[in-house]
């Protein structure tokens, strides 16, 4: 009884981890492939970089490459934005008028199933380019404009959860030393929601760069975003220099997040070392 | 006094303003078109009100498109085949998510950053090409029919892709960590003391378990369950790759009925009727995340 | 007669159907040490905050000085506050936690850097200037936190619990260097506590305080020797309450008889109450005697048995059943070794006290 139980937890963790990561290594490991047949391996003439040479040659995969850059990094700054002002608002600011409904409003893309939100954001724009004549037709505004309003919400969450720890007499001490409301907030209360706030850009960015539901309803004909050029791409079947686009993609991420970790980890270890030091 | 007074309510007017213009506003639209009718024009549905002689607003409702689906097997059948698959899917990532949770909860503190970081990192690539990678897996030539078959394990290649199968390990693999990562949460809090107490009052380990550790969790297995659910109804991307053409997912449905059928009263009140089929998990969801919160 | 430097007048402060201060009315002078001590709940906090201007009064006024504080928001009121959780800003170094204060005032940089460095000084954090809060210790925070509200020259020093933090050891040394600084800078203190000890040793006065009203206000000793109301008896010190029923009442004398003791409660001071009035007796345990013998006099004694001893080296705790059923704590200071002098457990014992002990009251 206990022996399998000893085992049993471990063997779900490799295998769950496996599950995890033996698609994105296949893929990988595949992006090196000489056949164009993916998925059948061409010892003779691999591994080869060709697909990577290709991939930087598809004049579409880059032009929407550099499209989807900007508008998700548009996008993550205004998200910061708006999140961080709607987080103070409901934690900060008591019961005011309208309360419920901006806590509603910006629970609710979450979840929203993405392609009500699309469609329905859609309906908006038309419906207000006959009223007012903007946006005139769909593209990179009204793309980053459907991308914040679900990316907000998830800003607005992490805010609130950091606003709901943070130590509320920081900021009646910041007042009490003489500083005005929005000296505190410049002063006190965003150096410490820092991480909270880059968290919150990093996610907004990775939300937008990811997206093809909303963007598909977005997008108008001259402005294919990158996920949307895969995803049509991929419909058709596999093709080998996707594999090396998500290759280099994957490599950017894991190693952007591993530095961070090890980063966090250093510090708090430095952190430790000095409170000890205090301590003794 | 009066300066703070302003600058709160600019603090709040932005975001509020934002949200109902591009929030609200939409989802009444929808919510709107829903009871039009499609017809030849730009926007393709007929008006919900007009003036008569000038004097009078008529309201024109249809309830039309609401009778469709009601009547039409194909959507019925997509519905219940959404619910399908998003129930057997959440129950697989449960069952998966929920001894890993536990592992990485039970770990030493260092090993744990690292596993959580391994859990999380995918979540961070693109969601797109993670199904995509199993498309180079699961095909008929893909990467396990040509390991089974140079193993000598089958003859024929076992047809996986467009398949509900398929569709389950999409969603299990891509939203395995929105599972994990509530039940981790709430694993990690607990006193590892209550399953000494247990033990020492006499439960053997799977009792304890049983009797202490899934009831205090079970928090978390409905957070985790309903973030996992509530999305995969209304999935789009991973049946579209991964799933059958013979029956399609509610998503998948709407969006046709847009797109392809420009049909836009009947997309909306499509969406209106798979926002009704989530409410009720919503609702669950919200509770508990309340609970969370008050227990705070 | 003076004007009082800090005036609080008929002040309530209500949060819907619940109140958190009702109608205070409270004089502090200028430089002293006035300490609000009670229970949790008691609405301490709430006055301090009201001060402090981060809560509005319901009704009545504040004034500091002459001026009155309504419609004075906190950031720009003469007064600082010590948070209970020190508030320290953790991403700033201890030095620009100290500046930030006078950061917001018209004051010149190297002005700054002089009070700065004086304030330091002061509380001998000289060396400690460049450390961020979480590189110190705890009595380091406290000391930080205090030169930061010090350092703004305030009028009013407001501390909430302000050596709740720290450990016991450290607490006792903190007090006296509090009331040095206190000395040395001449500011106002208004301390928050539920720590009677704590209030006892900093305070020049205390105001006890329950259920959102001010229940006396006096010297420590005030408080402790002579409590004004029931509460206030039983909740500074440990005490043996009696009710009872006056006898006699005298001019310079009362007694009082109580039904759990065997004779009457003589005390030599008068009260004007009628006859028959019914009233309470306090008697702290330290003021009651133990003896083997019956006492010589007909008033102040009891008769009972050893029911428990607890022996906290120097001194004893006996809890005592009194004939009539009554359980009665007496402490008594351990003067010798000789196991002789100790009382044992069951052993039968008479107890009795001086006739300026016990305190009698009405309320």
């Amino acid at each position: 009884m206990i022996r399998h139980r000893r085992y049993f937890v471990p063997t779900m963790l490799a295998f769950g981890f496996a599950f995890l990561y033996v698609p994105i290594l296949s893929m990988i490991v595949y992006s090196f492939n000489n056949s164009r047949l993916v998925t059948v391996w061409d010892s003779a003439h691999s591994p080869t970089l060709k697909w990577y040479v290709l991939l930087f040659q598809n004049t579409q995969i880059m032009s929407a490459a550099r499209l989807s850059l900007g508008i998700a990094t548009l996008n993550a700054c205004i998200s910061v934005v708006l999140g961080t002002l709607a987080g103070l608002a409901l934690v900060r600011f008591g019961r005011f008028k309208g309360r419920t409904l901006l806590g509603a409003m910006t629970a609710a893309p979450l979840v929203m199933p993405e392609i009500i939100t699309g469609l329905s954001m859609l309906m908006l724009f038309v419906a207000m380019e006959r009223l007012i004549g903007w946006p005139a037709g769909r593209g990179i505004t009204t793309i980053t404009i459907a991308h914040v309003t679900f990316s907000m919400a998830y800003v607005t969450v992490i805010i609130q959860s950091r606003l709901a720890n943070f130590d509320e007499s920081l900021e009646e001490a910041a007042m009490d030393l003489g500083a005005r409301p929005h000296i505190v907030f410049f002063r006190v209360t965003l150096p410490l929601i820092m991480p909270a706030i880059i968290s919150g850009w990093l996610l907004s960015f990775t939300l937008s760069w990811d997206d093809v539901v909303i963007s598909q309803f977005a997008a108008g004909p001259s402005s294919t975003t990158l996920p949307m050029v895969i995803f049509s791409k991929v419909r058709l079947g596999v093709s080998p220099d996707v594999n090396a686009l998500a290759t280099l993609m994957v490599l950017i991420v894991a190693s952007g997040v591993v530095a961070s970790a090890f980063w966090v980890r250093a510090s708090e270890r430095r952190r430790a070392r000095e409170m000890q030091l205090a301590n003794p | 006094m009066r300066p703070r007074r302003f600058g709160r309510q600019l603090v709040t007017a932005v975001p509020m303003l934002w949200l109902l213009l591009f929030f609200m506003v939409p989802f009444i639209l929808v919510f709107g078109i829903s009871f039009t009718q499609a017809q030849l024009s730009i926007p393709p549905y007929s008006p919900l009100w007009e003036w008569v002689d000038h004097r009078v607003l008529a309201l024109r409702v249809h309830l039309s498109n609401y009778a469709f689906l009601a009547t039409d097997a194909l959507y019925i059948s997509s519905y219940l085949y959404s619910l399908k698959v998003a129930a057997i899917s959440t129950f697989w990532c449960l069952l998966l998510g929920y001894p890993m949770a536990y592992g990485i909860a039970r770990a030493a503190p260092a090993t744990r950053s690292l596993l959580l970081m391994l859990v999380i990192l995918p979540f961070w690539t693109s969601f797109l090409l993670r199904v995509y990678a199993w498309i180079g897996l699961l095909k008929n030539n893909g990467v396990i029919n040509n390991i089974l078959m140079s193993l000598g394990v089958i003859h024929e290649p076992i047809v996986m892709m467009q398949t509900d199968f398929a569709v389950y390990i999409g969603i299990v693999y891509s939203y395995l960590p929105f599972m994990i990562l509530p039940l981790y949460a709430n694993l990690e809090k607990h006193d590892r003391t209550l399953l000494e107490a247990a033990a020492d009052l006499g439960a053997r380990p799977w009792k304890a378990f049983m009797r202490v550790t899934l009831p205090l969790s079970l928090p978390g297995i409905i957070a985790g369950a309903m973030l996992v659910f509530i999305p995969a109804v209304g999935e789009y991307v991973i049946p579209s790759l991964l799933g059958r053409s013979d029956q399609l997912m509610i998503g998948r449905v709407l969006s046709d009925e847009f797109f392809e059928n420009r049909d836009w009263p009947v997309a909306s009140a499509v969406a209106i009727a798979m926002l009704l089929l989530l409410v009720i998990p919503i609702v669950i969801f919200q509770r508990q995340q309340g609970r969370e919160m008050a227990h705070k | 007669m003076t004007t009082p430097y800090v005036r609080i007048d008929h002040v309530s402060k209500r949060y819907g159907d619940t109140v958190a201060v009702n109608n205070v009315s409270l004089d502090i002078n200028k430089g002293e040490i006035f300490c609000l001590l009670g229970g949790s709940g008691c609405g301490k906090t709430t006055l301090l905050r009201m001060l402090a201007g981060f809560e509005t009064p319901s009704s009545g006024a504040l004034y500091i000085d002459g001026q009155n504080l309504a419609d004075i928001p906190p950031y720009e009121r003469p007064v600082n506050m010590m948070f209970q959780s020190y508030a320290l800003f953790p991403h700033m170094s201890v030095e620009a936690n100290i500046s930030f204060g006078l950061e917001q005032e018209r004051i010149t940089r190297p002005e700054i850097k002089r009070r700065v460095a004086e304030i330091l000084d002061i509380v001998k954090l000289g060396d400690y200037a460049k450390r961020k809060p979480h590189q110190l210790s705890g009595g380091q925070r406290q000391r930080v936190a205090l030169a930061r509200a010090l350092v703004k020259r305030p009028k009013l020093l407001l501390l909430d619990e302000p050596l709740g933090a720290l450990d016991r050891k450290l607490r006792e040394h903190t007090q006296f260097e509090l009331i040095s600084i206190q000395e040395k800078l001449g500011v106002t203190f208004v301390v928050v506590t539920h720590d009677q000890e704590e209030a006892m040793t900093l305070a020049s006065r205390v105001g006890v305080m329950n259920r959102g009203e001010i229940v006396q206000v006096g010297t420590p000793r005030d408080i402790y020797e002579f409590p004004a109301t029931r509460f206030v008896a039983d909740f500074i010190g440990s005490v043996n309450l009696f009710d009872g029923k006056l006898s006699e009442d005298e001019p310079e004398f009362v007694r009082v008889g109580c039904p759990q003791l065997p004779a009457p409660v003589y005390i030599d001071h008068g009260m004007s109450a009628p006859p028959g009035a019914d009233c309470w007796v306090a008697i702290r345990p330290e003021k009651i005697e133990l003896g083997r013998t019956a006492p010589a006099g007909p008033d102040n004694w009891a008769h009972g048995v050893v029911q428990g001893i607890a022996y906290l080296g120097d001194m004893s705790v006996y809890l005592i059943r009194l004939d009539s059923g009554r359980e009665v704590r007496v402490t008594q200071a351990n003067r010798t070794r000789k196991p002789e002098e100790q009382f044992k457990w069951d052993e039968s014992v008479y107890l009795c006290w001086d006739a300026g002990s016990p305190v009698v009251g009405m309320g």
